[in-house]
């Protein structure tokens, strides 16, 4: 006898997904974490309100500020300036995701177009893939710098040296990633081509563009979804090298990867310098990584219940 | 299979001609450009004549022919009047880097073996740790090896080199003062002493890039272990009374190093890519520290050829990649 009372309510996919996705404990650690990280970055200026670029104007103030130990009035002490590190870690923070998050985006929103595309439009398959094929060819990392070398000082000039080099770091990092995100799309798309609902929906006439956003789009959001996850990871590294290398931001602006630049110089007797930054970049991709990962896990219908 | 490698290399040629179609292009038309840097100050005609010394006052495309010619007939005849001794190429004009003055070849092969021992030799590393531990966490699925594994495993591909490094420096170099932390390019291994200190200045750029690369290939190694040891073939081995060693090592290993093999060859040529920031690091003199340097010092002859050889690298073990995975199973057949 089964009582009405007993059957459970409806569920919804996504609810499915959020308790797979419970089981993962590495996945639900990292994401607290990631919160965490963004809450740090984002809230965080609000409570410890330092100005990161402070420089005290008067130099022997300045002299005696610099180089500071870790104290109540600087929790991570300061820098060769006496800037405050807790507000730079901040603020670079939020300019190292932000980059992460922007990039990721462009990188999707084109991998998406190319995939889907390729994948829906026959003609178009084989131009396009061999597009992707090339820039799969490009050195990459190379052409990045080569990129940036040449681009950073006029676009600074007209966009003024943040905006210009967002833009720029951004940019480049979107059109050199996108290719992985195509190919994994266009071969969902050439699966679901081939499904019964597909061809129900051709044969009452739908036209191809609501096709594609109706029928298409939403049942290759997840590995769009995975695959998005991954970007920021290597968006966030990628930027973190450019800086690295001294070809990101300018110096008195920071991000994570111009801090770890910075205190490379003086590692011997403030370490610390080094550690901050670099723990922060490790542990915001290490947690995106495993979110990523517990997304697959989530997202895939055939691990989902078990 | 002879008729693929035909096909797939004359498919490389359009390749690789576009490819340094947009190197060359993006190089050039970029507004940063040398030309733009010479001081305003200086005189239109000496302005003129350093253009023309540069040779940057043709026409693109003109000058696009020529780096072709230069890189695809000029250049390997000079290598081939090196080994043997004949004279093809005299008189030729080689590529010449705004920087040094010096063809362009000749410094790369002067920086070559410096990347290739460390890079290399980090490689061969990663792959002989990476596919035990791979073999061992696929056998033991979920046991503690495997948990531990994988958590290094993405620490290893989360951590970036260039904060590894730094925290190796810091630990061996700064505070045990185990390792030296720049490497000495100059170092030229005589007798036992050398080679123990050669021994040493490698260890830390090898460990970075060596936990890097392991932490990749285990993956794979892992997941094509699973993927064979369900199958049906497993279950005939064991079922013939066939020891575990000889059933994982002999069949299952052979079968699942078949996509392993072609990863490794696929990670080759970005290995050279990744490597520019570790040499950053560790100052090992080599050709991202080069290349590097002539970003910087907007050598565009320099930047231009070292750029286009790590493409050649990439659809030379792409090339090999398909080619290997083709000879080492049967199953896949091109033609």
């Amino acid at each position: 006898m089964t009582d009405i009372s007993a059957i459970e309510k409806p569920r919804s996919q996504w609810s499915d997904v959020w308790s797979q996705f419970k089981t993962h404990k590495g996945a639900v650690a990292a994401l607290t974490v990631f919160v965490l990280l963004i809450l740090f970055v984002t809230v965080g200026p609000f409570i410890w309100t330092a100005d990161p670029t402070y420089i005290n104007p008067d130099a022997a103030q300045m002299i005696r500020t610099r180089n500071k130990p870790p104290s109540w009035d600087f929790p991570l002490g300061t820098d060769q300036l006496g800037r405050d590190m807790l507000a730079r870690m901040m603020k670079g923070g939020q300019v190292s995701i932000a980059v992460g998050l922007v990039a990721m985006t462009i990188s999707i929103l084109l991998g998406t177009l190319v995939g889907v595309t390729a994948g829906y439009f026959r003609r178009l398959d084989g131009p396009l893939m061999r597009l992707t094929d090339l820039f799969l060819a490009l050195p990459l990392l190379p052409l990045l710098l080569v990129m940036v070398m040449l681009f950073r000082d006029p676009l600074s000039r007209t966009l003024g040296p943040e905006g210009g080099t967002f833009l720029l770091i951004v940019f480049a990092i979107g059109v050199t990633s996108w290719m992985q995100a195509a190919r994994i799309v266009r071969g969902e798309v050439l699966a679901l081509k081939e499904r019964e609902f597909v061809l129900a929906a051709r044969s009452i006439g739908t036209p191809s563009r609501r096709m594609i956003l109706r029928h298409i789009l939403p049942n290759v959001v997840s590995p769009i979804m995975v695959s998005a996850t991954l970007g920021i990871a290597s968006a966030i590294i990628t930027e973190s090298a450019l800086s690295f290398l001294g070809l990101g931001f300018p110096p008195d602006f920071p991000t994570w990867g111009r801090l770890l630049f910075d205190g490379v110089d003086y590692i011997q007797q403030y370490p610390e310098r080094v550690i901050w930054p670099g723990v922060a970049i490790s542990l915001t991709v290490l947690s995106v990584n495993y979110i990523g990962d517990g997304l697959r896990d989530a997202l895939d219908p055939r691990i989902r219940g078990r | 299979m002879l008729t693929f490698t035909i096909r797939r290399l004359l498919l490389a040629i359009p390749t690789l001609l576009f490819i340094s179609l947009v190197i060359f292009l993006l190089v050039d038309f970029a507004p940063g450009s040398p030309m733009s840097q010479i001081p305003l100050t200086v005189p239109p005609e000496v302005r003129l004549r350093i253009i023309e010394a540069m040779g940057a006052n043709e026409p693109i495309f003109v000058r696009y022919l020529l780096w072709l010619k230069q890189f695809f007939w000029v250049e390997p005849l000079v290598m081939i009047d090196g080994i043997f001794g004949t004279t093809w190429s005299e008189g030729m004009q080689r590529i010449v880097s705004w920087q040094s003055r010096s063809p362009v070849m000749d410094i790369i092969a002067e920086r070559m073996p410096q990347t290739l021992t460390v890079v290399g030799s980090a490689y061969v590393i990663g792959v002989l740790i990476a596919v035990p531990i791979g073999i061992y966490s696929a056998y033991r699925q979920y046991s503690w090896f495997d948990q531990i594994g994988t958590f290094i495993a993405m620490i290893g591909f989360s951590v970036p080199t260039f904060f590894t490094g730094v925290v190796l420096i810091l630990v061996f170099s700064v505070n045990l003062g185990w390792f030296p932390s720049i490497y000495n390019t100059s170092l030229r291994v005589t007798d036992w002493d050398s080679f123990l200190q050669q021994v040493r200045q490698m260890a830390m750029p090898v460990a970075v890039l060596a936990l890097y690369n392991a932490s990749q290939i285990s993956r794979y190694m892992r997941s094509s272990m699973l993927d064979n040891l369900a199958q049906d073939y497993v279950r005939t081995a064991r079922a013939k009374g066939m020891s575990e060693r000889v059933v994982v090592l002999k069949h299952v290993l052979r079968n699942s190093l078949i996509p392993v093999v072609t990863v490794i060859a696929l990670g080759i040529p970005t290995i050279f890519g990744g490597a520019i920031i570790t040499e950053q690091v560790f100052k090992v003199n080599g050709l991202g520290a080069l290349l590097i340097n002539a970003i910087q010092g907007s050598d565009l002859p320099m930047v231009q050829t070292l750029t286009f050889i790590f493409a050649v690298l990439i659809v030379l073990f792409n090339l090999i990649a398909d080619v290997l995975y083709g000879m080492l199973d049967p199953r896949i057949r091109y033609d």
